[in-house]
């Protein structure tokens, strides 16, 4: 079974991001880019499936600058066969994305594809949704287990109440939550051979897709500052406060 | 304007997400449809008639629609769509799971998690984990919006008399099928809504331990909710994460009990009206953004705060 995982290359989610000052955007120079933490937890549930002989190769699918060949590398290291990359300045948006990738789905013809539930830097959750609605299959998102078997994916997923199960045919789409799996470190060797594994570098056009974003940001600010530090030395004064001060209670 | 608001609820009552959706419906103006979508569910389409600035309830029931899976309610949805400039879903794992299939299917953007309406085709959300917030202009024709509940009052829930229209549903998509649920069972407010949040981290140490947390909980009325660290660690059940990816709360009080104060936990509760953080490290991040800070042992503080509540 095929297996392709689209990665997303983002500010690392340590980093703690600033605005710049003239309000259009946030500070990308100079700043520490990683793989989206969700889409390693899906290039690690897709080495898992290849070790357990489900899945028989993982394409790693990225779609942005050239940079963006990092992160593929990064995929490649942890076990991903090939990887591919839609090279496009483009202020991409879900939805181009979801279309890149269907046609990308339609060319490779896997059986499963697996990603992060969101990228943390929009923080959108949408483009395993539309992909699937685009595909017309079945979705599974907030996945935090995965089991397949004869045709079939199990998924546990984490919903506002507790946890569904939910049972779909392949192919289909997952999205991967939290606590799917906690995702293994590229060793210096697999690093190394990652280099010499496939990286194809695609252009949208060739894929016939629009890439033309249909939102445009007017200003991006920084929410109001929080005042804090307040303190309070024992547990009297701090219901005191919160009775007569904040009136909470 | 022509809104269709698509109900959160359980089939018997309308969740409060669905409040919250009609309150950002009311902003951006104009007709509000609720649609409910379930099966056996005529008393939640009854509780939509009477939502306050709600013109009409489209009520669809069939057994395809209990489990409310999103190729099931997008292929519902999809139909109707046409007499819509707007289609809201709640932010919530549910709403979340279906706009972006609607959105795809109808070949236009979704705008995801919006905490403010600056005019019909402009919103503001909030990106980089509520670092930054975005104000976005759609261009396409029709817009479909997940809507942050903290960021909207609740409409009120009765001064309607809206006319409820039965819809047919689709046939099963056949496409994914629901075999098991296991749901939280708890007698304590909602922790979206609720008016008090009292929240454990990693220094709760164990499970256990949160019955600690529930005493004092008893004594003010809140719901409990936990750090990702807290989940992961198998202390509490997933669906008590507040956080980037968890939960968004936004209550007047919110406890953090040893809880460090990760931007990602941060991202969940800082609109938070007081927040109060208890740690034994006083250099824990939480301490910036509380209002009230107590360093010390939480194994001390918390019975001492439960006894001084009375």
């Amino acid at each position: 079974m095929k297996v392709l995982v689209p990665i997303k290359r983002v500010i690392d989610f340590n980093v703690k991001v600033r605005v710049k000052p003239d309000g259009s955007g946030v500070d990308t120079a100079n700043v520490k880019m990683s793989m989206n933490p969700f889409d390693e937890i899906a290039v690690e549930e897709a080495v898992r499936l290849k070790e357990k002989s489900i899945a028989t190769e993982i394409v790693a699918i990225t779609c942005g600058i050239t940079a963006c060949q990092e992160t593929l590398r990064t995929a490649l290291a942890l076990g991903a066969d090939r990887a591919i990359l839609v090279e496009t300045g483009v202020d991409l948006q879900p939805l181009a994305v979801a279309k890149l990738l269907k046609a990308i789905v339609d060319r490779e013809s896997p059986q499963l594809v697996i990603l992060g539930k969101q990228a943390i830097d929009d923080d959108a959750n949408q483009v395993g949704q539309m992909l699937a609605a685009l595909l017309g299959w079945p979705q599974a998102t907030f996945a935090s287990k995965v089991d397949i078997a004869d045709g079939r994916a199990t998924v546990k997923r984490e919903i506002d109440g507790g946890l569904e199960t939910l049972e779909m045919n392949l192919p289909a789409v997952i999205t991967t939550d939290l606590r799917l799996n906690e995702p293994r470190y590229a060793t210096l060797p697999n690093i190394m051979k990652a280099k010499k594994k496939p990286l194809e570098v695609i252009k949208p056009d060739a894929l016939g897709v629009d890439v033309t974003p249909r939102l445009v940001t007017l200003k991006v600010v920084e929410p109001p500052k929080r005042k804090g530090g307040g303190k309070v030395a024992d547990v009297k004064e701090l219901v005191s406060k919160l009775r007569n001060e904040a009136k909470v209670i | 304007m022509s809104i269709l608001v698509i109900a959160e609820h359980d089939h018997r009552a309308l969740k409060s997400a669905t409040l919250n959706a009609v309150a950002a419906a009311q902003k951006i103006g104009g007709d509000i449809h609720v649609l409910v979508a379930g099966h056996n569910a005529a008393d939640a389409a009854q509780a939509a008639s009477k939502l306050a600035g709600v013109a009409k309830v489209l009520h669809a029931d069939a057994p395809q629609l209990a489990s409310q899976t999103a190729e099931n309610v997008a292929g519902l949805v999809t139909p109707l769509a046409g007499a819509y400039t707007h289609i809201l879903l709640p932010a919530t794992g549910f709403g979340k799971n279906i706009a972006p299939r609607i959105a795809a299917l109808l070949d236009v953007a979704q705008i995801s998690d919006i905490i403010d309406v600056v005019s019909p085709d402009t919103f503001v959300r909030p990106i980089y984990a509520g670092n930054a917030f975005a104000t976005v202009q759609s261009k396409d024709t029709k817009k479909v919006i997940t809507v942050r509940t903290t960021a909207f009052d609740a409409a009120a829930a009765t001064g309607g008399a809206a006319p409820i229209e039965s819809l047919a549903a689709p046939a099963d998509a056949g496409m994914a099928q629901v075999t098991g649920q296991d749901l939280t069972k708890s007698d304590r407010p909602e922790l979206t809504s609720a008016r008090v949040i009292i929240s454990g981290g990693r220094g709760m140490q164990k499970g256990e331990n949160f019955k600690m947390l529930e005493a004092l909980a008893d004594k003010l009325n809140a719901a409990i909710g936990a750090s990702r660290a807290a989940v992961d660690a198998g202390y509490v059940p997933n669906d008590y994460q507040v956080g980037q990816t968890g939960k968004i709360v936004a209550p007047d009080l919110y406890i953090a009990v040893g809880i460090s104060g990760a931007i990602q936990h941060l991202a969940g509760m800082k609109d938070s009206k007081v927040i109060v953080a208890i740690n034994k490290d006083a250099e824990a991040p939480i301490f910036q953004i509380a209002d009230y800070g107590l360093v010390g042992d939480l194994f001390e503080i918390i019975p001492a705060l439960t006894a001084e509540l009375g």
